[in-house]
C-alpha cells in the first residue's frame, strides 16, 4: 500500500481510538496515538489477516501487550472491517463487547486477552513457539509499552525468545519516554531498551515510530532475522493532537467535548494535509 | 500392603502415558526432576520446554500457545504456580478461559525438608477465587491419573494439586472414573461425615476406625474436586449424619473446610469442624512428623469429629 494512504489509515486511527475515549469518557489516549503509524503498517500493509475469517489457523498475530491502549487497536480492526466503526462508541459501555482492554473471548480479531503489563510478550512468545512446533509460518508481532520494561516478566520473555529460536516474532518498543508517573527516565529508568534487548540475544533496531518508511525498513529486517526482534520507537505521546502531544497526564484521560472537537479538527486537518480533502 | 507412591510421580508418568494419545505440550520451571514433567520429557522432548526459573512468563507462554488450540500443561512447585504467577493464571488463564492445566506440585507441608517458603498451603484458597477454574486435589496415584485424563479432556483451565510424600493406594485402576464436580463416597455411617481431600483421605478413613472403637459411626467422603464442589453430597451428609468434619494438607482458611462451610451455611446448616494448618506457616521436618505436628492426622480427625457431633442441637 502507498505510505501516503498508509499515513491517512494512521489519521483514521488516531481519530477512532480518540472517538473511543471521548464516547467513553474514558480510556488511554495518550499511548493510543503513539502507535497510530505501527498498527497501520502493520495491519494495512504487513500481516495476512482477513476480517472475513478472524480465526483463520494460518493468519498472523497481534498482541498489544500495552493493553491499555485498546483504543488504537479497536480503530485499526474497525477500519479493517472486523467490526463495525460505529460501535467504536460503545467503547467501556458495561453492554459492550469492547472492553476497557482487550478480551480475545468478546472481540473479533483480538489474538490474545492483555491488560496487565508484561504478560502480552510472554504469550507473543508462546504464540511464536506454536508456530515453531506446527511448522507453519504465520508471523506473531507485538507492541510493549516502554514504561512496561519496567516490568520484571518482559525480561524473563526476553530471554526466553532467544532461546527457543522465536525468529517469527517482532516486538515493537512504543519509546514515547513517559508513563503515567511522569518521564520514564525520572520513575524507573528502563533505558538503555535497546542495549537491553541485545544483551538478551535479540536484533535491535531504533526507529522514528511515526516514520513509515522506517517501519517499512524495520519490518523486512525483522523478517529476515535469524533472531527475534525489538524495533524500538522513538514516539510521541499524544502524536496528533497538539495539547495532548509530549504529557504523561494524556496517558489515561478522557478529553471533554470542548477538547474532542478541538482534537478531531486537527486530526481531520492533518489527515486532509496528507490527502487532499473536499 | 500395596506399594505407596506420591501422587506427584503419577502426574509425571500419567504426562508420559497420554501424550501418546494426546497432542498435550508441557512447560516445566527448572523442577522437572521433581515434578516428574522428566516422564514425559524423556518420551516427548520436542513437545516439552523448560522455561526455566520464570514462572509468569511459563504460564503467559503457554496462555499464547493455548490460543492456537494447544493444551499445554505448566509446572513447578504449587508455591511458585499458584502463588509467584497467580497473576498470571488469573489474567491470562483464567479470564480468557484458556486450555492450560496447572500441575502444582510439592503441595502442602509434606514438602517436608525444604520448609515454610516452599509449603504451599494457600492454594485452594486463592484458585477457588478465580471464575472458571476447576481445581482437582487427588488423594492417590489412581485417582491423580484419572484427573490428568479428565483435565486433558476438560475446556478450560485446569488447577491440579499433587504432593511429595509416599501415600497409599486407595483406588482400583481398572475401576476408577475421575468426575469432575463429585465426590466419593468411601464408607457409610450415620453420626458424623469425614470429608477428606488428597492425602487427608486415607487419614480420614483411619479416624472412622478410631470413632467406630468408641461406638460413633462415621462416614467418609473423598473430595478430589475441590472446585466445583460437589454440593449434593455435602447437603446429604448434612441432612442425614447432622455434623461434618473437613480435612486437608491446606490451610483451614480458604480451601476444602471453607467450601464445605460455604455450602452447609447456604443449604444445611449443621455443626461442622475443620482439620487442616491452623492458620500458621509451616517448617523444615520430615513430612511424616510434620503431619503430627500440625494435627494432620487420624486422632485430630476424630477429636474434631466429637466436637461437631456435641454441637448437635
Amino acid at each position: 500500500m502507498d505510505k501516503k494512504e498508509l499515513s491517512r489509515i494512521a489519521y483514521e486511527i488516531r481519530k477512532g481510538a480518540l472517538t473511543a475515549v471521548y464516547s467513553a469518557k474514558s480510556g488511554h489516549p495518550g499511548g493510543s496515538l503513539s502507535i497510530a503509524e505501527i498498527m497501520a503498517y502493520l495491519y494495512f500493509e504487513e500481516m495476512k489477516v482477513d476480517p472475513k475469517n478472524p480465526k483463520d489457523p494460518d493468519r498472523d498475530r497481534f498482541v498489544l501487550s500495552k493493553g491499555h491502549t485498546a483504543p488504537a487497536l479497536y480503530a485499526t480492526l474497525a477500519e479493517k472491517g472486523f467490526f463495525p466503526k460505529e460501535d467504536l462508541k460503545t467503547f467501556r459501555n458495561k453492554d459492550s463487547y469492547l472492553q476497557g482492554h482487550p478480551d480475545m473471548k468478546g472481540t473479533p480479531g483480538v489474538d490474545m486477552t492483555t491488560g496487565s503489563l508484561g504478560i502480552g510478550i510472554s504469550a507473543a512468545c508462546g504464540i511464536a513457539l506454536s508456530a515453531k512446533l506446527s511448522e507453519k509460518k504465520y508471523r506473531v508481532w507485538a507492541v510493549c509499552g516502554d514504561g512496561e520494561m519496567e516490568e520484571g516478566q518482559v525480561w524473563e520473555a526476553a530471554m526466553f525468545a532467544p532461546h527457543y529460536g522465536l525468529n517469527n516474532l517482532c516486538v515493537f518498543i512504543d519509546f514515547n519516554g513517559l508513563q503515567i508517573d511522569g518521564e520514564i527516565t525520572k520513575v524507573m529508568n528502563p533505558t538503555p531498551i535497546d542495549d537491553k534487548f541485545k544483551a538478551f540475544g535479540w536484533n535491535v533496531l531504533m526507529i522514528n515510530g511515526h516514520n513509515l518508511d522506517e517501519i517499512a525498513s524495520a519490518v523486512e529486517n525483522a523478517k529476515k532475522s535469524t533472531k527475534p526482534t525489538a524495533i524500538v520507537c522513538k514516539t510521541i505521546k499524544g502524536k496528533g493532537v497538539s495539547f495532548m502531544e509530549n504529557q504523561a497526564s494524556w496517558h489515561g484521560s478522557a478529553p471533554n467535548e470542548e477538547q474532542y472537537i478541538q482534537a478531531m479538527k486537527e486530526l481531520d486537518e492533518a489527515e486532509c494535509k496528507i490527502s487532499a480533502c473536499k | 500392603m500395596a506399594d505407596k507412591i506420591a501422587t506427584r510421580e503419577a502426574y509425571g508418568l500419567a504426562l508420559a502415558e497420554f501424550g501418546a494419545k494426546y497432542d498435550i505440550v508441557v512447560f516445566d520451571a527448572d523442577l522437572s526432576v521433581a515434578t516428574k514433567t522428566s516422564h514425559f520429557k524423556k518420551a516427548y522432548p520436542e513437545r516439552f520446554f523448560n522455561c526455566g526459573i520464570a514462572e509468569g512468563n511459563m504460564v503467559s507462554v503457554a496462555a499464547g500457545l493455548a490460543t492456537t488450540g494447544k493444551t499445554v500443561f505448566v509446572s513447578s512447585f504449587a508455591m511458585f504456580t499458584a502463588g509467584r504467577s497467580f497473576e498470571q493464571i488469573r489474567n491470562a488463564v483464567g479470564y480468557p478461559h484458556l486450555n492450560v492445566k496447572i500441575g502444582a506440585t510439592h503441595a502442602g507441608i509434606t514438602v517436608g525438608e525444604d520448609g515454610a517458603t516452599h509449603q504451599c498451603n494457600e492454594d485452594l484458597g486463592v484458585m477457588r477465587t478465580i471464575p472458571g477454574m476447576v481445581i482437582m486435589n487427588p488423594a492417590d496415584a489412581v485417582e491423580a491419573r484419572a484427573a490428568v485424563e479428565a483435565a486433558i479432556n476438560h475446556n478450560g483451565p485446569v488447577y491440579l494439586r499433587f504432593g511429595r510424600l509416599n501415600v497409599p493406594v486407595l483406588f482400583d485402576k481398572e475401576t476408577y472414573k475421575y468426575e469432575i464436580g463429585k465426590g466419593i463416597l468411601m464408607a457409610e455411617g450415620t453420626d458424623v461425615t469425614l470429608i477428606g481431600t488428597g492425602i487427608m483421605t486415607a487419614k480420614a478413613l483411619e479416624a472412622r476406625e478410631l470413632l467406630a472403637n468408641e461406638g460413633i459411626s462415621a462416614r467418609v467422603i473423598n473430595m478430589p474436586t475441590i472446585k466445583p464442589i460437589d454440593k449434593d453430597i455435602i447437603i446429604h451428609a448434612a441432612k442425614e449424619t447432622g455434623a461434618l468434619v473437613t480435612a486437608e494438607e491446606h490451610n483451614i482458611i480458604g480451601g476444602l473446610g471453607s467450601a464445605v462451610a460455604e455450602v452447609l451455611v447456604e443449604n444445611a446448616p449443621v455443626p461442622m469442624a475443620r482439620v487442616g494448618m491452623e492458620d500458621t506457616f509451616g517448617r523444615s521436618g520430615k513430612a511424616e512428623e510434620l503431619l503430627e505436628v500440625y494435627g494432620l492426622n487420624a486422632a485430630n480427625i476424630a477429636a474434631k469429629a466429637k466436637i461437631a457431633i456435641a454441637l448437635k442441637k
